[in-house]
């Protein structure tokens, strides 16, 4: 293990790198606590430039309250679920097919469409901005959530893709050629050969598409608008914009925003890490 | 294998059992691929076709030939926003790199097996979670100058007040910190993920060979972590070049216009209250495709040694 594990080293370095761990972690997260501090302050606190001393009061509840209560936060909330979630199905399901296809046969645009989706994965967003709003537009989906939906799993699959091929490349091929020989067919051992297998595969991905998604904010404004439509990331802004200089409004609704992928990595952690390492670094 | 195990199986269906070994992956594969071809790929064509005309996303088209272009080469010229856009670009491309540095400090700072070391790791990696969004919010009252953290602690120095982002000489490297916050614990989780796997064995031999800190970091860990650094390098300078939520946030490209990169700039011009010149925006994001054209062909060229298996 590199560096020297710390039981091997001095008493005084031991004793300072238990000392370093907590100082450095708060170090890192200042700018959060910072919110996080700010969204149970109260209101006359900021009028009266009580900025970072003590909390006058502790008004977390209020604060929080008037997001879920008074603010149009939790329509937003429910258009990131009903945006992630779909994408995520859908994501997780073409990319099993396409992963199953260029994971197990061989043939010559293997590669070349292998490549393709790895590709169209890496595009600036901005090369497709115009051509698919206008897509969008044409097939009237334009401020819909079906519209975003289907931008959303046609350009994961690209990187479910590479995720997909990769992890079914790894596996034991004699299982696929038993199955053939006893004369199972091709979708048959998708189903039941194969799929069960790409278990951990399919949980990295859903867990990493959940967080991709729910963060994006790019092509929620490029193809929604208003509150009936706009998922969370975008709700924020003018969110903050009817709140505005009400920081602990402001803070309170980040949190709240932030929250849900931070609860996916902390309940699903080791497959979300799986996941960001592509496979490739085991 | 196929043909003599199923003798008795009428004409047509022969035919398909003898070659869904051929036809399957088709099966799988045609309807995703038209899906992603339409979404991903043809637009990609599309968007050159569209930076040759002026066209308000609306009305008629008109043909303009690379007239668009020539605009953007004369606002290079006059260092107007296109060059601004472009110098910020590289700007963020470099700086965007020392979040692998950063994230291997981090990594070999946490890779030890202490109690509680796990939620240490997990908190570190926090940032990259968030959105981009928040972190940008986050961020954006860090630097504020009446209220900032960063402000009320330089004050217990005696310095500032330094107001980051309505600076034009600072306000694009108060953005890149702030993304190189989430983009650092990104490159931690890689290299911790791949100080997992370094060889202890290698590690005894150096240490018999009397190789110890940074050289035995540089000789011996760093060579074993090329996958690691590989996939960093990756999303770091995908990451570097679509830089959007950030300064939409924070700046919206201010102030004037000093803190925009090419894939804000394009956004600018296409879809807000600029003006909708799909024609020109698309030329800018066709230009931006061009520079990361570049790199996409040679991950694909490295991805494609490797499974070759050089």
């Amino acid at each position: 293990m590199f560096p020297t594990p710390i039981e091997r080293t001095s008493r005084a370095w031991q004793l300072t790198y238990r000392m370093l761990l907590p100082a450095a972690l708060i170090m890192w997260l200042l700018p959060l606590i910072a919110v996080a501090i700010f969204s149970i302050k109260p209101a006359a606190d900021f009028t009266t430039g009580n900025y970072w001393g003590w909390p006058s009061a502790f008004e977390g509840f209020t604060n929080y309250g008037k997001v879920f209560f008074e603010s149009d936060m939790p329509r937003y909330l429910l258009n990131s679920v009903f945006i992630t979630l779909p994408t995520v199905a859908g994501a997780v399901i073409l990319s099993s097919m396409t992963g199953f296809a260029l994971g197990i046969y061989r043939f010559r645009a293997n590669i070349l469409i292998f490549f393709m989706f790895v590709a169209g994965n890496f595009v600036p967003f901005q090369i497709l901005m115009v051509p698919v709003r206008d897509l969008t537009l044409q097939l009237g989906l334009y401020n819909t959530i079906t519209g975003l939906v289907l931008f959303h799993v046609a350009f994961q699959t690209g990187f479910c893709t590479l995720f997909m091929r990769n992890f079914i490349r790894a596996l034991p091929f004699e299982l696929i050629e038993a199955a053939r020989v006893e004369g199972v067919n091709e979708f048959r051992i998708f189903w039941f050969v194969v799929l069960p297998l790409m278990k951990p595969a399919i949980a990295a991905l859903a867990v990493l598409i959940f967080t991709f998604i729910w963060n994006d904010y790019f092509w929620a404004v490029v193809l929604t608008q208003g509150v009936e439509t706009q998922p969370v990331t975008a709700g924020i802004t003018s969110f903050n914009a009817q709140y505005r200089a009400a920081y602990h409004l402001m803070s309170a609704g980040s949190i709240i925003a932030a929250l849900p992928p931070v609860l996916m990595f902390f309940l699903m952690q080791r497959h979300f890490i799986a996941g960001l390492t592509l496979g490739a670094v085991k | 294998m196929s043909r003599t195990d199923m003798p008795l199986i009428g004409r047509q269906s022969s035919w398909l059992r003898r070659n869904q070994i051929a036809l399957a992956p088709w099966l799988f594969l045609t309807p995703v691929v038209l899906f992603f071809l339409f979404y991903v790929i043809f637009p990609i064509f599309q968007s050159f076709n569209v930076s040759l005309y002026e066209w308000d996303g609306l009305g008629p088209r008109k043909y303009v030939g690379f007239r668009n272009y020539e605009y953007l080469y004369w606002e290079f010229v006059d260092r107007d926003a296109f060059f601004v856009s472009l110098k910020n670009n590289v700007l963020w491309l470099v700086l965007y790199l020392l979040a692998i540095p950063a994230g291997l400090l981090i990594a070999l700072f946490l890779n030890q097996t202490v109690a509680g070391i796990r939620l240490y790791k997990s908190l570190f990696f926090f940032p990259f979670v968030i959105s981009q969004v928040v972190v940008g919010l986050v961020f954006t009252w860090f630097y504020d100058p009446t209220f900032g953290l960063l402000n009320s602690l330089l004050g217990v120095f005696g310095l500032g007040p330094v107001n980051v982002l309505g600076d034009e000489n600072l306000v694009t490297y108060g953005i890149v910190l702030a993304g190189l916050w989430p983009q650092t614990a990104y490159c931690m989780i890689l290299y911790l993920t791949g100080l997992n796997a370094v060889d202890p064995e290698q590690i005894e031999a150096g240490r018999l060979d009397g190789a110890k800190g940074v050289r035995m970091l540089w000789y011996v860990i760093v060579p074993q972590l090329r996958p690691a650094t590989f996939i960093a390098f990756v999303v770091t300078i995908i990451g570097a070049l679509r830089s959007f939520d950030f300064i939409a946030v924070m700046t919206q490209g201010g102030p004037f216009g000093s803190s925009r990169v090419l894939a804000f700039y394009m956004f600018e011009v296409a879809l807000s209250e600029y003006g909708f010149r799909m024609g020109y925006g698309a030329a800018i994001a066709v230009t931006l495709f061009a520079i990361m054209v570049v790199f996409i062909a040679y991950f694909l060229w490295s991805m494609y040694r490797e499974e070759r298996g050089y």
